[in-house]
């Protein structure tokens, strides 16, 4: 193998890395090479293959083809225990930890050495501080923030002295602040010598912090860069392939136009043991105007979509009120009967259920609404109607499918994503209502969503964004608020809003919630 | 090396077709097997359990009296496994509709008319309706699981039906004999063709029940309900639709049916109460409704298929003096490979550390 003398040795090679799932290439013969001591950037948008990329270095899946190489020998991963001997830790995205046990015992159950309770909590005491990532081993995982549950993912990965280290976009639970910790602890890890791989989409966080990039687009490489040398704007056109087109939002003087959503005083015991309980929220959307919510996951968004939706009833009908309704206490077909249209965060399974066919997920949240025109006389379905009024919205939204009325599961995220959004568009609601819209979405689309949520609002109608993302919050809203631990904050104008004030509130900083303001509460 | 099941990227549909045809061969192999272990000439014996049995006019009646119970149970638990509401005690709600629907032959054995009949079929499908809420009351009040109270309450039912026979409905006359008083001919279900053979209207009802409720998940708004609280229970909340509510809906329609084939059974083929009045045709439903895709018109052809394993099963303990236990075996099997079918429809196995190119040999 060849080194050269002036570059530092490579700790992991890969050549022509492919793995096929069915009909797809996820990967397509990727190279990349990670040297001693170098955060190396793993870029792409979502779906690019990144994730099964790594899944094949950590051994979680098995290559179809393709050769890895380990500190200049060729190996085979086979499975997450091959990789950790090797010395690969990995931090997954979304966490794999009990949340009834303590981190301690978390870290215990992932650890061979036979090392007692005590021991472990006391190493991973030290190696938390001396990393400056602080971690209590004995408090209960489900009481602690998203944040804090990464460090513990973390502290387990380094007990066990990887060599390299895979974080799998490690700042979307975090909040900017939190996100510049992780990264002081990420470059003494490189100054260890240490390797890390780090995966993301946000352009910034690579700029500053990693050596080198490597950058995929549909499953294949496309380019290998030193990030510090580029602009985002470079980057994010490698990524995308195109120029990134971003939404137009003009500037709305809201004056005295009139409120189609308040939320006054809105309250809800948690759900479930490790569910977030939301406390006293008001919120008053008007016509024309985005709102948006701002909020690192897990904060109470989710519980906070039901309520809204009335998918959860609250015990107060005042409590939710939509065009001047109360409805607080009825469900979610009577809030759209009133004009509202709600879309989930959870494409699969909630917005739309995967083994049925497009025009069947049109019926799904329309049934109620549009029951003169889709259902006929004794409960029988007009299959005819459905089929065109589907049809329009796949021509008005540019969904890409592959067969005339394929299973919504059978789309691509995006175009699914955009079929939901016409769905509750095509009736031209005068309260939209949207968690994350668009989560794991490709640029076109999701700049396509934005556009058309900016329109709806211009034409009249009240539009709610639920989002962790918050360049698009700053891109469509005209206002944000930010949620956190369930509580919500007053909402600040955009013209006052900055990364450095929203980031604050979504850690906590000012817990205090938008007080009782509302003069038209009675 | 380690055996996976890996999800295919799409089911075939010529294969999720076939499948239910797939498994019955595999069962009827496996049977070929069984009866040459037992001694038997293989094909002579399944000639006498799956030919023999259907070769005759009045033979024909006897399938349809076994398929017509089969049937309508099972057109009820397509409703329930189609919505995600595991009804396990279909055999309890037959027994209850049979005890229901005899109130008036048992208690009133002097009213005769035109009108006893029918009010007899909806006294049966109002028992086993009613004796179908328990379950669905305890999952949506307590969220009890219905798989184990549904099946627990057949006990009960099986036991209150044996304890009435030989108590309080016991016909005097009977010699002592656990059996009620023989119904008056105005409270019997007609047979269809009495020159023909016993087949009675009960089997008519079975085939309304499939179109009914073959309309109902197909072509209507109700079904559109089922299958999406049954496939993605969130999705249905978002659609506004409620799953407790469906959870009793799906009781009641199948404790209907099951309540309805049991006062037809005891009113048509039986003509009166005694302890047992079913050999199983509950808990056989089952394997009916999975055998017919849980599709109403599938489930008429899987009734008769499971139907004629009844009859093999008497043909083979006449004819080759094998237990008639060996029907169950049959039903077994059938289940067995049926849902193995299915699941290599949905996956594929993939023996892990096989055709892979070693490179730690490089």
């Amino acid at each position: 193998m060849a080194k050269s003398a002036d570059k530092a040795a490579n700790l992991i090679e890969v050549r022509g890395l492919t793995k096929v799932f069915g009909t797809l290439t996820a990967c397509d013969h990727v190279d990349l090479s990670i040297r001693e001591g170098e955060i190396h950037a793993l870029l792409g948008e979502n779906g690019a293959g990144k994730s099964t990329l790594v899944k094949m270095l950590f051994g979680s899946l098995e290559p179809t083809s393709g050769e890895l190489f380990w500190k200049g020998k060729p190996v085979r991963i086979g499975s997450p225990s091959v990789a950790r001997s090797l010395g690969i830790g990995m931090v997954f995205q979304h966490f794999s930890l009990f949340e009834a046990l303590t981190a301690a015992e978390n870290i215990a159950l992932s650890l061979h050495d036979g090392a007692t309770l005590d021991e472990i909590a006391s190493r991973s005491r030290e190696l938390s501080k001396t990393y400056g990532l602080p971690l209590d081993p004995d408090s209960l995982v489900g009481d602690l923030s998203v944040g804090e549950r990464q460090r513990i993912e973390i502290t387990r990965c380094l007990l066990q002295e990887p060599d390299l280290i895979i974080l799998d976009e490690p700042t979307s639970v975090l909040t900017p602040q939190e996100a510049d910790k992780l990264f002081e602890t990420l470059e003494r890890l490189r100054s260890e010598g240490k390797s890390i791989l780090y995966i993301s989409h946000r352009l910034e966080e690579v700029k500053r912090l990693c050596d080198r990039a490597t950058v995929m687009r549909h499953g294949k490489v496309v380019g290998h860069c030193d990030p510090r040398k580029e602009t985002a704007a470079s980057l994010a056109r490698m990524m995308v392939g195109t120029d990134v087109v971003t939404a137009e939002s003009t500037p709305i003087e809201l004056g005295g136009a009139p409120e189609l959503l308040a939320i006054c005083g809105l309250s809800r015991k948690p759900a479930g043991p490790f569910s977030m309980p939301l406390k006293n929220i008001w919120l008053s959307v008007r016509t024309g105007e985005v709102l948006g919510i701002a909020g690192v996951a897990g904060n109470g968004q989710g519980e906070f979509f039901e309520a809204v939706s009335g998918e959860a009833l609250q015990e107060s009908a005042d409590a939710v009120r939509i065009r001047g309704k109360s409805v607080g206490r009825v469900g979610i077909s009577a809030r759209r009967r009133m004009g509202a249209a709600f879309v989930p965060e959870e494409r699969l399974g909630h917005g739309a259920a995967p083994r049925m066919k497009l025009s069947e997920n049109l019926l799904l949240s329309r049934h109620d609404t549009d029951r003169n025109a889709f259902v006929a006389l004794g409960g029988f379905v007009k299959s005819g109607a459905i089929q065109s009024a589907t049809q329009r919205i796949i021509e008005a939204m540019d969904v890409r499918k592959s067969a005339p009325d394929p299973e919504a599961a059978a789309l691509s995220g995006g175009n699914l994503q955009k079929f939901i959004i016409g769905r509750e568009l095509d009736r031209q609601p005068a309260v939209m209502v949207v968690n994350q819209p668009t989560w794991g979405v490709d640029a076109g689309a999701a700049a396509r969503i934005r556009q058309a949520l900016i329109s709806l609002a211009r034409a009249g109608s009240a539009v709610l964004v639920i989002s962790q993302d918050l360049d698009e919050l700053f891109e469509i809203s005209d206002a944000i608020a930010v949620m956190h631990n369930g509580e919500l904050s007053k909402p600040i104008p955009r013209g006052e809003a900055t990364y450095e004030k929203i980031g604050l509130l979504m850690g906590g900083a000012e817990p205090g919630h938008a007080a009782p303001h509302h003069p038209e509460v009675a | 090396m380690r055996i996976e099941l890996v999800k295919r990227p799409e089911r075939s549909k010529l294969f999720s077709a076939l499948s239910p045809f797939i498994a019955f061969a595999l069962t009827v192999m496996a049977g070929a097997i069984l009866f040459a272990a037992l001694g038997k000439n293989p094909l002579a014996a399944l000639y006498t359990y799956f030919i023999d049995p259907v070769t005759q006019v009045w033979q024909l009646h006897e399938l349809a009296i076994k398929a017509a119970p089969l049937i309508l149970i099972g057109v009820g638990l397509a409703v329930c496994y189609r919505a995600n509401v595991w009804n396990i005690g279909a055999e309890g709600q037959f027994v209850i509709g049979a005890v229901t629907g005899s109130i008036l032959p048992v208690m009133f054995p002097a009213a005769t008319g035109w009108w006893v009949l029918p009010l007899m079929l909806v006294m049966g499908a109002l028992g086993g309706a009613a004796y179908a809420s328990i379950p669905a009351f305890l999952k949506t009040r307590f969220n009890t699981n219905e798989i184990l109270t549904s099946l627990m309450l057949v006990y009960v039912a099986q036991l209150f039906l044996d304890w009435l026979v030989r108590g309080w409905w016991r016909d005097p006359q009977a010699y002592n004999f656990p059996q009620s008083v023989q119904f008056n001919p105005s409270a019997v279900l007609p047979e269809l063709d009495p020159m023909a053979g016993r087949a009675n209207w009960g089997f008519v009802f079975a085939l309304v029940a499939a179109v009914l409720v073959w309309l109902m998940l197909s072509r209507m708004m109700k079904g559109f309900e089922i299958r999406v609280l049954g496939s993605s229970p969130r999705a249905g909340r978002f659609a506004g639709f409620r799953y407790s509510y469906m959870v009793f809906f799906a009781f009641l329609i199948s404790g209907a049916l099951a309540g309805l084939a049991g006062i037809s059974e005891v009113s048509g083929a039986i003509g009166q109460l005694q302890p047992s009045i079913s050999p199983g045709y509950g808990f056989t439903a089952i394997i009916v409704a999975f055998l017919g895709r849980l599709n109403p018109l599938g489930i008429v052809a899987a009734g008769l298929v499971l139907a004629l394993t009844y009859l093999g099963g008497e043909a083979a303990q006449t004819a080759l003096g094998i237990s008639d236990k060996v029907a169950r075996v049959f039903q077994g099997m059938l289940l067995f490979f049926v849902l193995a079918s299915d699941t290599l429809i949905h996956y594929r196995i993939r023996f892990a550390g096989i055709g892979q190119k070693s490179t730690e040999a490089a």
